[in-house]
């Protein structure tokens, strides 16, 4: 017994030295990142930092490498913070609470808990069926995906933490206040019917328990999958942005996107929509845009709308809630991502 | 024996299914490989994400793909019993 517990120690110990070693070249990699790319781009190219060529081409080799070492390094803290949630383990937690606690408790556990679309209908009947409220798993679905961590790391790496934060919260209250609101509606006769007809299977899966190596694992395995995912996108988006940065005149975006716009924020939110999972290669262009006078709420708006209506979801969840139910679904979410819009327009 | 994969319509269905074909051929085992699409026959096995795995009636994952090592160990298992 003693044996075993100090080999379990002994792995730990050499787990974390790892994990600090791997910690400690990231950040050197950050940190010398700014003086070796400008070096690169205007001694080893010889640009000129204020040329249009020069400005596009540093943009580019700088931003790409930093917004992947962050990418990197947060889907890795996210990796291990879901393996500690389960979508039973979310359930169990909802069930029995009242709405309101469970819109809160709801979004939360929306960010997360490791949820894929195509996973919305087994996750909407299981919740239902085991007698969370609709608004309640309303809020989790819409949470889910509208609070992303791809588009939060693009938005630090790219807009500051400020931005990140205010993305993270407001989407927070969205999903929150959207569920709660649908809940208050009371329009369980919306729900298809077979879905209360349903009778779950009890689940026989046995949770394993994970152990710190499990749990690294499972951190280094989201990166492979997300990275490997979104990688392209990122360069293409950072490609573009950086030819916007070099090459479109200041204050081009002022008219289109800008504060005095009234309709710039319906308009970027119906943009969005079917722009699903491509969050990665939107943010760069957008965050050249605004250098160009666009406005901050129209792009956070722009974002929410990207990333949290999305047409492939609402076909999916059509199985389980009847059409008068996506209206309003989508048609509230769709006002709270205006009216966050509209809010920071005003505000900032 | 009998495998199915749970979940429709999403890539890591594929990804899951391939995988555990590609785990049968390397053992050298004879399976039955289903898919399952429909929602409430998903349901009945009491997962709530997709793509699960079905060995000989048992739930053995859900919600994610697991490693060929542990689907060997599984496919190992229930050919011994």
């Amino acid at each position: 017994m003693t044996e075993r517990i100090e080999r379990r120690l002994g792995q730990n110990s050499l787990l974390a030295l790892y994990v600090v070693a791997a910690a400690l070249v990231w950040f050197g990699a950050y940190h010398f990142l700014l003086p070796l790319t400008s070096w690169v781009a205007y001694s080893l190219l010889g640009l000129s930092a204020t040329s249009r060529l020069g400005s596009a081409v540093g943009f580019f080799i700088y931003d790409v490498p930093k917004v992947l070492l962050l990418l990197a390094a947060i889907v890795f803290l996210v990796g291990i913070l879901r393996s500690f949630v389960t979508p039973e383990r979310a359930r169990s937690i909802l069930g029995g609470k009242r709405e309101g606690v469970g819109n809160v408790l709801a979004s939360l556990l929306g960010i997360v808990t490791p949820f894929c679309s195509c996973s919305a209908v087994p996750l909407f009947v299981g919740f239902v069926e085991s007698g969370v409220p609709l608004g309640v798993t309303l809020s989790f679905l819409i949470a889910a995906p509208m609070i992303n961590e791809v588009a939060a790391t693009l938005l630090l790496g790219l807009f500051g933490w400020r931005v990140a934060l205010l993305y993270v919260g407001t989407g927070l209250i969205i999903a929150m206040v959207a569920g709660w609101v649908i809940g208050r509606l009371h329009l369980e006769h919306w729900v298809e019917d077979w879905v209360y007809q349903m009778r779950m299977g009890e689940s026989q899966l046995v949770e394993e328990r994970k152990t710190w190596a499990d749990r690294v694992s499972y951190g280094l395995q989201s990166v492979r999958d997300i990275v490997g995912r979104t990688w392209p996108y990122v360069i293409a988006g950072i490609a573009v942005g950086a030819v916007i940065h070099g090459y479109v005149p200041q204050d081009f975006m002022a008219h289109i996107m800008g504060k005095n716009a009234w309709w710039s924020v319906p308009a970027a939110v119906l943009l969005g929509v079917p722009m699903y999972s491509n969050a990665a290669g939107v943010i760069p262009v957008v965050q050249a845009l605004m250098e160009k006078g666009a406005s901050l709420g129209t792009v956070l708006a722009f974002m929410m709308s990207v990333v949290g209506l999305s047409l492939p979801e609402t076909i999916i969840l059509r199985r389980v809630l009847k059409w008068q139910m996506i209206a309003v679904f989508l048609g509230v979410v769709a006002v709270g991502i205006v009216a966050v819009g509209y809010l920071f327009n005003m505000v900032l | 024996m009998n495998i199915k994969i749970l979940g429709s319509s999403c890539p890591n269905c594929k990804t899951l299914e391939a995988r555990v074909r590609e785990v049968l051929v390397e053992l050298g085992v004879q399976a039955e490989v289903e898919k399952v699409t429909d929602m409430r026959a998903i349901m009945s096995y009491g997962i709530m994400a997709t793509p699960g795995l079905v060995i000989d009636g048992v739930v053995k994952s859900a919600g994610r793909i697991p490693s060929k090592a542990d689907i060997a160990a599984w496919i190992n298992v229930a050919q011994a019993s």
